[in-house]
């Protein structure tokens, strides 16, 4: 990496290496079965270069051929983007802990059996269920040196555990499933078996529910699938400067519900999406977006925030490209209402577990449709059973101004999303 | 030689001495270059290459996959892989062999897009970022533009060996309205395997797309419910390949009773002029292809003929468990994933509709046209529609938000009331599955309606 940096260095005004590189093993269960083991070694290198004032970037998967990546930076940057910023000094970073040695030292043989307890449980409640499981443990490290002295390096350790079933009558499909992630090992699967169990037991009957503006609660899951697309984009500080963002003008202004809080955390330990730094060597920080209602900050990288006018708020992320701005988690505060109480406030109206294909829409305005793929009708201030052919739609603005009530509990979805269950007293649902 | 063809040549050599049922090595050698264009500045501009691998290695019934950009130990990496099968293998293997390949499939392409200027390229691009910055109304655009060539071999312990090229090119424009507190879109996605002038000279349609996006800031929402739907080429390709094509894939099917009921060949789908196919072998799409990445060669398959299920895809594995042939449509995006069972160019075939006849007789209606995405859970599908109308009496009337359509796929098949009599391909697509997104893939359809849609709404 030296070697790339000295070269690039001679031809150009500043220069950044970037190199991320993974190991990663999996075990896959299919049809209740085990089926695949997978590793996976990857190493990508980014090369990013100021010359004459203007950005080149390059990327390769070797430390080998150093001058070709200078020279793919070199042609690029004849025609790249003017630099508006400077590259991090040597600084120092939080103490972030997201590498624990546990993980890599945990054996396939205890993987398999993680799966099959998983599977072994499910299948005792509902024999005829398929599934699907995946156990995956991994480790990445990061380096990033620049030309102004600036370097950084991390390891994070990565453990999964996912199941997805799928029960089928006749043509009538029914899918559940969970997931759970760490920096930590995760050496029991109940958590995980627990959750899909009660869905099966919620889905057991079927009910309809009738066309209309019906009170709707968005469990976590629910919350990542309808209403977070729109808030990552409006909050990326890209979207803002070019004017694209519904949010852009309204800084400090009341645009949600005075209960809502929302940040950007980076910082959290033994969380998948945390790290020391970001992928410009910027230290992370704890970003509020939302506090109580008001629009609080938008999200940046370098280039973004010196065009701007502001800082990097450490969101510099390379999704394979060049760094852009992008939230690392987001969490949203809990309320005080039960997930209980929600329901027995609802005389007719739905519980959104799964919304298949909400962000297809214009997620810049904020509109989201999707069809319910795992939802619950609730009837009288109980949950009776599964609906199907229904859709869900609204706007995440609308719907974030006046919220009902704000859950208690809060889960992680994904990894990326930590927030508790939302719940509307008017949402769009169309049945058949 | 290159460095992949001179390892490639060793492998074929080693591949055969390993205690496995079958073993499968990929190599891969890709350069791809991309420009971003935020508004009217050039966002990013960048060039990659990569080099990478993989060993699959099959042990009664277990899969072993290793994948690695670094080449050094492939002896290491085939015994890591062949000891993960054998941990997992419990059965006995079944896989359609067919006969070993021996072949060069090189590219065809007079003109390498890499190797067009990059100045070239920015010009066109800036031509159409004019057009849409312009137009009164615009709030902002994003365009992105990617061109790759990879160069794969694939060697097996079966004896085949073969090289393969495969050039491709995207464009995506998107144009962003917007008034007050409202933005509205607008997106275009095009495609080629490599020709340049695919993405040439669409001038006039870039400028409808910046008007339609301006236009939707005032447009109203479709009141949801159910609707007779009128879908133009393009969004049918993505419905025919939501709503149908993921289940005809026989990895969901060949493990699992009920989906093998569900699938029975000869069973009913649609109206006796419903044909749906799917095919690498079917020339000059993005999803167009020689050999599989298991070293199969393309076919083209009838999945439904005049309305019943006559066929399916397969990898090697799913066609030996079902006792079928295979269709070569083992697929894998790139070396870090191992081949799974895909889908190619999927369309419908045309029938003798014309459009004025096939909205005809709708009293209300929505005309939809264009994608914004789609997916699928097998039973149910939505997709997303980027243009849409509401028909009244025959006729296309108000311009519509963007709406989202859902359905049932067994029904819809059956609700699909008319096939137009033309046939357009989408090239701009990408499809994803079990974290292998986006796979150049093409699908196409006539225009057709579909009785009793859902369509999502106030």
């Amino acid at each position: 990496m030296e070697r790339i940096l000295d070269k690039a260095k001679k031809v150009a005004e500043a220069a950044e290496v970037f190199m991320v590189s993974s190991e990663e093993t999996s075990v896959q269960f299919e049809t209740n079965r085990l089926k695949h083991i997978e590793s996976k070694q990857s190493t990508s290198l980014a090369l990013r270069i100021i010359k004459q004032g203007r950005i080149g970037y390059a990327t390769a998967t070797s430390l080998e051929d150093s001058q070709n990546l200078v020279d793919m930076a070199l042609e690029t940057a004849q025609f790249g983007t003017e630099a508006k910023f400077e590259l991090p000094a040597l600084t120092t970073y939080p103490r972030i802990a997201v590498h624990d040695p546990a993980v890599a030292a945990v054996a396939n043989e205890a993987m398999v059996k993680l799966g099959e307890a998983m599977i072994t449980r499910l299948i005792k409640h509902t024999p005829e269920l398929l599934c699907e499981a995946d156990i995956s443990r991994g480790t990445v490290s990061v380096r990033i040196i620049n030309s102004r002295g600036g370097q950084a390096n991390y390891e994070r350790s990565i453990f999964g555990l996912g199941i997805e079933g799928q029960l089928i009558r006749d043509t009538d499909m029914l899918f559940v499933g969970e997931s759970q992630s760490s920096c930590q090992p995760i050496l029991e699967s109940d958590t995980v078996a627990k959750v899909v169990l009660e869905q099966l037991e919620l889905a057991r009957n079927r009910a309809s529910v009738a066309t209309g503006l019906l009170p709707v609660i968005f469990t976590p899951h629910g919350v990542a699938n309808a209403l977070i697309m729109p808030l990552i984009a409006a909050f990326n500080g890209k979207t803002v400067l070019e004017g694209a963002s519904p949010l852009g003008n309204r800084l400090g202004q009341p645009v949600f519900d005075a209960r809502l809080s929302l940040w950007d955390d980076p910082t959290l330990a033994y969380r998948p999406a945390s790290r020391p730094c970001d992928d410009e060597g910027i230290p992370s920080q704890r970003t509020p977006l939302i506090e109580q209602g008001l629009v609080k900050n938008f999200l940046y990288d370098l280039q973004t925030a010196a065009l701007a006018g502001k800082k990097s708020t450490g969101n510099g992320h390379r999704g394979g490209g060049p760094p852009a701005p992008s939230p690392s988690a987001f969490i949203i505060a809990p309320g005080k209402t039960t997930l209980a109480e929600m329901v027995s406030d609802i005389k007719e109206g739905l519980v959104v577990e799964d919304l298949m294909g909400a962000s297809q829409g214009n997620i810049l305005g904020g509109d989201f449709s999707g069809n319910v793929l795992l939802g619950y009708k609730v009837e009288n201030g109980k949950i009776v059973g599964r609906v199907k052919d229904t859709m869900v739609s609204g706007n995440v603005y609308q719907l974030l101004k006046q919220i009902a009530a704000i859950g208690n509990e809060v889960k992680w979805v994904g990894g990326f999303l930590n927030t508790p269950p939302l719940y509307f007293s008017s949402v769009s649902v169309a049945s058949k | 030689m290159t460095y992949i063809e001179t390892i490639g040549q060793q492998l074929a050599e080693t591949l055969k001495r390993y205690h496995a049922d079958y073993i499968e090595a990929h190599l891969e050698e890709s350069q791809s270059g991309n420009i971003t264009y935020r508004g009217r500045k050039l966002e990013s501009i960048g060039r990659r290459t990569a080099i990478g691998g993989n060993v699959r290695a099959l042990v009664k019934g277990g899969w072993g996959f290793v994948s690695f950009n670094n080449l050094d130990d492939l002896p290491g990496r085939i015994e890591q892989a062949v000891k993960q099968a054998r941990f997992v293998g419990n059965e006995e293997s079944r896989l359609a062999r067919g006969e070993p390949a021996v072949d060069r499939a090189l590219s065809q392409l007079n003109k390498n897009p890499l190797d067009i200027p990059l100045l070239a390229k920015k010009q066109l691009l800036e031509e159409y970022n004019d057009i849409i910055s312009g137009t009164p109304g615009i709030k902002t655009s994003v365009i992105g533009y990617g061109d790759g060539r990879k160069k794969t071999i694939f060697i097996n312990s079966l004896g085949s060996y073969i090289e393969q090229e495969r050039t491709d090119i995207t464009l995506r424009l998107t144009a962003i309205a917007a008034a007050g507190n409202e933005v509205q879109q607008c997106g275009l996605s095009l495609g080629s395997c490599g020709d340049i002038s695919a993405i040439q000279g669409i001038h006039s349609q870039v400028e409808q797309l910046a008007q339609r996006a301006v236009a939707l800031l005032t447009a109203p929402q479709v009141k949801g419910g159910e609707y007779t739907v009128v879908l133009d080429p393009i969004l049918a390709g993505v419905f025919v390949h939501e709503a149908f094509g993921h289940l005809s894939e026989a990895d969901f099917i060949y493990e699992n009773d009920q989906m093998r009921q569900i699938m029975t060949l000869g069973k009913e789908f649609g109206s006796p002029r419903l044909n749906i196919v799917d095919g690498a072998a079917v020339p000059g799409l993005r999803g167009s292809y020689k050999y599989d990445d298991e070293g199969v060669p393309a076919t083209k398959t009838y999945l439904i003929r005049e309305g019943k299920l006559v066929g399916r895809l397969h990898s090697r594995e799913t066609a030996a468990k079902m006792n079928e042939e295979p269709t070569g449509n083992a697929r894998a995006i790139n070396y870090h994933y191992p081949p799974i069972v895909r889908m190619t160019n999927t369309y419908i075939e045309p029938g003798v509709t014309s459009f004025a006849d096939l909205i005809a007789d709708i009293k209300e209606g929505v005309y939809a046209k264009n994608w914004y995405g789609g997916t699928t859970s097998m039973e149910m599908f939505t997709f997303s529609a980027g243009e849409a109308y509401m028909i009244r009496n025959g006729k296309i009337a108000e311009m519509l938000r963007p709406v989202v359509l859902t359905g049932n796929v067994f029904n819809t098949l059956k609700n699909i009331d008319g096939i137009g009599n033309d046939l357009e391909f989408n090239q701009g697509g990408g499809c994803g599955k079990k974290g292998q997104s986006p796979l150049p893939v093409s699908n196409g359809s006539p225009h057709i309606s579909i009785q009793h849609c859902l369509v999502g709404g106030k």
